[in-house]
């Protein structure tokens, strides 16, 4: 069968959103664990710089990031001079955008679970001789995991959904960077309703089967 | 207490909407190519002193963007667009008054580079090198000034070569922000935007082969307000105006 649409923002968005999330989870539940455990100076600072990326219009975000990571940005020069690596216009920059728009989701639910499980079972098992490490590995993560994975859910879907950070920082060049919120966009602005409204219906279906399959598995508890 | 504040806001509800609604008949709506953003501001700012109490409203996007809101019933009374082939779109639509339409500014497509870009172009075939990795342009499916240099690039026949290159803009002025930042190595952008980018970029080429690039104006065919669009319109094409433009670097028609 031929598909009347080209399927390749599809398959971008699934890598975008995929490798954002990956990004995302590593650094937000780091980070969540460490506002969520740890006393220091500058932590409700550093909870709210996190959440930043919520309430911030997604084109300041793109503009810090376009300042940040551009050509003449600090860490764009640095990046380009020194590893010859540039990540405006690129599948890799717009993950990024949507890495930076969608930590606060993660971050978010992982500090609340974090903070939900009992400081008494993590003590216990310092008791019985566990190194932090282990704590953290084999007690709080386990217990955490639930409101850890919803936040994941959530952040791939806002990744999915991510447009504005996307389009400035990533542009809109089909079969590079061009993600199904784009393409949708983009064939909007072009008159092209038909094509519009296969993607539309491409990433309602898309989106509701990862919020269905989620739910369910996180109802199971295999995860 | 929360009522007091319940009421403060509902009564400042009341006042906004009474306020757009006693303002409206004299305000004018002008959908206009991006291109002209500059120019046609200084020209609507002339307007407005000369006539108190007309607020002219600048809605700036690429002409094919546009022509789609006017398409899907935005509230635009005079559409200006970059290139005569939007417009014609706009006439068979029948979304534009055809014998109001009238030629009014013309420009020319260059490619310029960063200012400190130390990039040498003497003809399209030299975006072929290997130094030019990034080639920022309009986006051909709704951005005339991409339109243009579409043209020149497939008349060159360089335009499937260089494809791998291509930077889409959603305006002229994304294209314009890009090479600016030095984001991209070159761009093609009117040469009215360089008069804009105040010497932060360099003109090196003045692009040919496509056609003459010439801005139409109309009035919007469902305009509730003729009488001041048509002023607005005479305006537009006075040599009061013109003489405003070409300070833009705009050209007559």
């Amino acid at each position: 069968m031929n598909f009347p649409v080209d399927l390749t923002p599809l398959w971008l968005t699934l890598k975008v959103a995929g490798v954002a999330t990956l990004a995302t989870f590593l650094v937000g539940v780091n980070l969540a664990f460490l506002v969520a455990r740890s006393r220091f100076w500058g932590r409700e600072g550093l909870d709210a710089f996190c959440t930043l990326p919520l309430v911030l219009p997604p084109t300041v975000m793109g503009y810090y990031l376009i300042v940040l990571i551009g050509r003449q940005g600090w860490l764009g020069h640095w990046l380009q001079e020194v590893w010859g690596i540039s990540l405006i216009f690129t599948w890799q920059g717009a993950a990024l955008a949507a890495a930076v728009v969608s930590l606060p989701l993660i971050f978010k639910s992982a500090r609340a679970a974090f903070e939900e499980v009992d400081a008494n079972l993590e003590n216990a098992a310092r008791t019985l001789g566990q190194s932090e490490a282990a704590v953290f590995f084999r007690v709080s993560l386990p217990l955490a995991w639930r409101g850890i994975l919803a936040g994941a859910m959530m952040a791939f879907a806002r990744s999915m959904g991510e447009f504005g950070a996307t389009l400035m920082v990533a542009g809109n060049l089909p079969g590079k960077t061009q993600t199904l919120s784009i393409a949708v966009y983009d064939a909007v602005q072009a008159g092209n309703d038909a094509g519009a409204t296969i993607l539309v219906l491409l990433i309602s279906v898309v989106c509701i089967t990862i919020l269905v399959v989620s739910s369910k598995a996180l109802k199971a508890g295999y995860m | 207490m929360t009522k007091h504040i319940l009421i403060l806001l509902l009564g400042f509800g009341v006042l906004l909407i009474a306020g757009a609604a006693a303002q409206a008949d004299q305000e004018l709506i002008v959908s206009t190519a991006a291109s002209l953003t500059n120019g046609m501001k200084a020209v609507a700012q002339q307007f407005e002193k000369m006539n108190p109490g007309v607020r002219i409203i600048g809605n700036f996007a690429s002409s094919g963007v546009l022509l789609q809101q006017l398409d899907k019933g935005a509230p635009a009374d005079v559409f200006a667009a970059a290139d005569q082939k939007t417009m014609n779109q706009a006439q068979e639509k029948k979304l534009i008054r055809p014998e109001t339409r009238k030629n009014f500014v013309s420009n020319q497509l260059v490619l310029i580079v960063p200012r400190d870009s130390r990039l040498a172009v003497s003809s399209l075939h030299d975006l072929s090198r290997p130094e030019f990795k990034r080639v920022a342009l309009g986006n051909p499916a709704t951005v005339p000034a991409g339109r243009y240099a579409k043209e020149a690039l497939v008349k060159a026949g360089l335009w499937d070569q260089l494809s791998p290159k291509y930077i889409f803009g959603e305006t002229v002025r994304q294209v314009l922000d890009y090479v600016r930042r030095g984001e991209v190595d070159i761009g093609f952008v009117y040469s009215t935007d360089v008069v804009i980018a105040q010497g932060k970029v360099k003109k090196v080429l003045v692009v040919k082969g496509h056609q003459p690039i010439i801005y139409p104006i109309a009035l919007v065919a469902s305009t509730a307000k003729q009488d001041l669009a048509r002023r607005y319109l005479e305006f537009v094409l006075s040599p009061a105006a013109q003489e405003i433009l070409s300070k833009f670097g705009f050209g007559k028609p």
